[in-house]
C-alpha cells in the first residue's frame, strides 16, 4: 500500500520558486604541475519540481558540477545560492548539514551500508539529522514503501536485486524530504529493462513534486528529463527543453 | 543533543557489526591489548601486593603506640651522636606517665616499660635459642597488637610478686610443645622454671625481617631477679589518643621525655622516638620506585598493543573509504565520523581489556590459592582503573586515524575504489 503523499506535493508546479542559483563558477584542479580548469565559468538556474539532466562526454565537467550542485565541494570562483543560502563560503560541517536537509543522493553504484538491512541504511540520513528513533523507523519503512519495497525492508544489500538496490538507495535520498534529488548516472550498473523500471520511478517522483538533476552520458536517460544541460570543456554549451 | 546520542549510538552498532564482521582481526588485536592489561594489572596486584603487607607489618607495631629508645630505629649512620644517650629506665616510665596524667587534654595515654634480651628456654627435652624475650609490666596487655591463642597475659600483682610466669609467642610454643598445648606447662628460663600461662596467636614477621612469633613475655620483676636491673635493651611504648593526630603526640612526649630526662632548652634530644611511619617514610621512595619501573616496562606491553589497534584503525578506515564519503554525503559531519572509528578502536581496547583483566584475576586467584602469603592483592580500583587505561589506549591509538577519516574530502572518499 503506498501512504498518501502530502497534499501540496502532489500538486503539480511546472515552475517553482528558485532553489538552485549559480554564477561564474569555476573550479581548477592541480596535478603535479599542471592546472587543470574543470568547470571555465558556468552559471545556471534551478526551479523547485524540475526534471533536469546535465550530459557530457567525460572530461567535460559533468562530475565537477554534480560535486558543486551536491555541495560535496566548494567553488574556486563564482556564486552558489542554494534556497537562498550562500554556499561557496561553507566550512565542511554547515556543507554536511546542507547535504543531509537539502540534497538525496543516488549514486550510480548504490552506495549501500553492505551490513544492514534496508530499513537501517534508509534511516542513515535522519540518524545524522538527529530524528528520534521512531519516528525514524516510521519514515524509512514509508519512504521504501513509496519505491515498492515495503516487503523487503529487513533484506540487507546483498540479498537484493540491483534494481532493488537502487530503489533502497532513492528511498534513501527521499527519506528526509531534501529540496533536490541528485542521480549520478543511476542506471549505469543496471541492465536495460531494471534502467527503464528506475527511469518510471524517476518519472514518479516528478509527478509527485520532487525536483530531479541527473547526471548522465546516456541520451536514453536524458530523454527522460523536461530539460537537458550540455556541457563540454568546462562551459555549458546548451540548456535546452527537452522535446 | 539528541542527534549525538544517535550518532554515538550509531557509532556503537557499526563497531559491534566491524568486530563481529572481521572476528579474527580483532581478536588479535585485542591480544595485544590483553597481553598489555595483563602485564599491568599484575604490576598492579604486586605493588597493592607489597603496599598491604606493609601496611600489615606496620600495624604489627601498633599503629597507635610511639616507642621511646635510645636508638632511632632507622638512619642513625653518625652512631656517634648517640652512643652517649642514656638507656630508657624503667624510673622514666614512672615519671612519664606522672606528666601524662596531670597534663590536661593529653594526646597521650600511658606508657610502659620494657627490657629485652636474648634467651634459650627448654621444656619437654626440647630448648630453643635466640627467643627474643621481654620482660614487662601488666599493662603490656593495653598496647599489645596480638591476640592470645589461649591463655592471658600475667596481672598486676603477678608482676608485682615477680611470679615465674610467662607467654610464649607461637613458633615457640610449637617448637617446645609440638603435640600438645603449652598452657600451664613448665619451661625452664635461666635455669629457672615458669609456668606458661599464655601463648599468642600466630602474627607473622615484621618486613620480613623479625618474627614476632619468636618471642616470650615475662613480668619485669621476674625479668630483673634473673637478669639484673642493668639492661641495655629497653623501650618505652606509648599509647596515643588518636592515631590521626600523631604529630602532636609526638611532639607532646618530646616535651614530656625532655622534662623526665631534665634537658634545658637548647640541649639536642638524648632520646629518640621511633614509630611505624619512620619504615613508612624510607621505604615509601623504594615502593614509589618499583612501581614506577614496574609499570613503565608493563607499560611498554600496553603501548605495543596500542600501536596494534592505531594500525588497525589505519586498515579499517582504508577498507571503509568509500563509506565514509557515502555517510558525509548523506550529512555525517567531521566529528560524526570521528567519533564511529574512535568507538571502533575503544571497543576493541575495552573488550582485549576485559579479557586481561579476567585473566590477571585467573592467575591472582591461582597464585593466592597456591601461596596464600605471596603479596598480591586484587582491589575494585584496579578494575576500574584498567578499564579507564584501556579506553584511554582506544582514544590515543585511534585518533590519530580517525582524525584523519574525519577529514576525508567526500568527493575523494566517494570515488575511491
Amino acid at each position: 500500500m503506498t501512504p498518501p503523499a502530502p497534499a501540496e506535493l502532489r500538486v503539480m508546479r511546472p515552475v517553482g520558486p528558485l532553489v538552485i542559483s549559480i554564477e561564474g563558477v569555476t573550479k581548477l584542479y592541480q596535478m603535479g604541475e599542471e592546472t587543470i580548469h574543470a568547470l571555465r565559468g558556468v552559471s545556471l538556474e534551478i526551479r523547485r519540481n524540475e526534471y533536469l539532466a546535465i550530459m557530457g562526454p567525460s572530461g567535460s565537467g559533468k562530475s565537477t558540477l554534480m560535486n558543486m550542485l551536491g555541495c560535496l565541494d566548494t567553488p574556486t570562483s563564482g556564486r552558489y545560492e542554494f534556497n537562498g543560502n550562500d554556499v561557496a563560503g561553507m566550512v565542511d560541517d554547515e556543507l554536511a548539514e546542507i547535504r543531509n536537509r537539502e540534497i538525496g543522493f543516488v549514486f550510480q553504484t548504490f552506495n549501500l551500508l553492505a551490513r544492514s538491512d534496508a530499513l537501517r541504511n534508509v534511516e542513515l540520513p535522519l540518524i545524522y539529522a538527529g530524528v528520534p528513533r521512531h519516528e525514524r523507523h516510521e519514515r524509512a519503512r514509508l519512504a521504501l514503501e513509496s519505491v515498492g519495497l515495503a516487503d523487503r525492508i529487513h533484506h540487507k544489500p546483498n540479498e537484493l536485486s540491483g534494481g532493488q538496490r537502487q530503489r533502497v538507495a532513492i528511498a534513501r535520498a527521499l527519506v528526509n524530504r531534501p529540496s533536490i534529488i541528485l542521480a549520478d548516472e543511476p542506471t549505469g550498473n543496471l541492465d536495460s529493462k531494471t534502467g527503464v523500471e528506475i527511469m518510471d520511478l524517476f518519472e514518479d517522483l516528478y509527478d509527485r513534486g520532487n525536483t530531479l538533476i541527473v547526471v548522465t552520458h546516456e541520451e536514453s536517460v536524458a530523454r527522460h528529463a523536461r530539460r537537458i544541460v550540455r556541457l563540454h570543456d568546462g562551459l555549458i554549451e546548451s540548456d535546452r527543453l527537452a522535446e | 543533543m539528541g542527534r549525538l546520542l544517535y550518532e554515538f549510538n550509531e557509532s556503537v552498532r557499526i563497531a559491534m557489526a566491524q568486530i563481529r564482521a572481521n572476528k579474527m582481526r580483532s581478536a588479535l588485536t585485542a591480544l595485544g591489548v590483553v597481553i598489555g592489561i595483563v602485564a599491568v594489572t599484575l604490576m598492579g596486584t604486586a605493588i597493592r601486593g607489597i603496599d598491604i603487607g606493609f601496611e600489615k607489618s606496620l600495624a604489627m607495631l601498633g599503629g597507635d603506640i610511639l616507642y621511646v629508645d635510645k636508638w632511632p630505629w632507622l638512619g642513625a649512620e653518625d652512631w656517634w651522636n648517640y652512643v652517649d644517650r642514656p638507656y630508657v629506665k624503667p624510673e622514666d616510665v614512672l615519671k612519664l606517665n606522672r606528666i601524662i596524667d596531670s597534663t590536661e587534654n593529653s594526646e597521650l595515654e600511658f606508657a610502659v616499660f620494657s627490657a629485652f634480651r636474648a634467651t634459650a628456654l627448654k621444656a619437654n627435652g626440647l630448648s630453643v635459642s635466640g627467643v627474643f624475650t621481654r620482660g614487662t609490666s601488666a599493662d603490656y596487655g593495653r598496647v599489645l597488637t596480638a591476640d592470645f591463642a589461649e591463655g592471658r597475659l600475667f596481672t598486676d600483682a603477678e608482676d608485682q610478686a615477680a611470679r615465674q610466669v610467662c607467654i610464649l609467642g607461637s613458633d615457640v610454643a610449637q617448637a617446645l610443645f609440638p603435640a600438645r598445648s603449652a598452657l600451664g606447662a613448665t619451661v625452664i628460663v635461666a635455669g629457672q622454671p615458669f609456668e606458661v600461662i599464655g601463648v599468642l596467636a600466630r602474627q607473622g614477621s615484621f618486613l620480613g625481617l623479625f618474627s614476632f612469633d619468636n618471642q616470650m613475655v615475662m613480668p619485669l620483676g621476674a625479668f630483673h631477679k634473673y637478669y639484673g636491673v642493668r639492661n641495655d635493651e629497653t623501650e618505652i611504648m606509648v599509647k596515643m589518643k588518636d592515631k590521626n593526630r600523631i604529630d602532636q603526640a609526638r611532639e607532646e612526649l618530646t616535651g614530656d621525655m625532655r622534662r623526665v630526662r631534665g634537658q634545658q632548652p637548647g640541649q639536642r634530644d638524648n632520646f629518640s622516638i621511633n614509630g611505624g611511619e619512620a619504615f613508612k617514610e624510607k621505604l615509601d621512595p623504594i615502593k614509589k620506585g618499583i612501581a614506577f619501573a614496574g609499570l613503565f616496562v608493563t607499560g611498554l606491553a600496553l603501548f605495543v598493543g596500542a600501536i596494534g589497534i592505531m594500525n588497525i584503525t589505519f586498515v579499517s578506515v582504508k577498507e571503509r573509504t568509500k563509506e565514509i564519503g557515502t555517510r558525509k554525503a548523506l550529512g555525517a559531519r567531521r566529528f560524526t565520523i570521528l567519533l564511529q572509528f574512535l568507538i571502533e578502536a575503544v571497543s576493541i581496547c575495552v573488550l582485549g581489556g576485559v579479557i586481561g583483566l579476567g585473566l590477571t584475576y585467573g592467575l591472582f586467584a591461582g597464585v593466592k590459592a597456591a601461596m596464600p602469603n605471596f603479596p598480591i592483592e586484587f582491589s575494585l580500583l584496579l578494575v576500574v582503573v584498567s578499564m579507564l587505561v584501556s579506553i584511554a589506549t582506544g582514544v590515543l591509538s585511534g585518533i590519530i586515524p580517525a582524525w584523519g577519516a574525519s577529514r576525508l574530502d567526500p568527493v575523494d572518499a566517494l570515488r575511491y575504489e
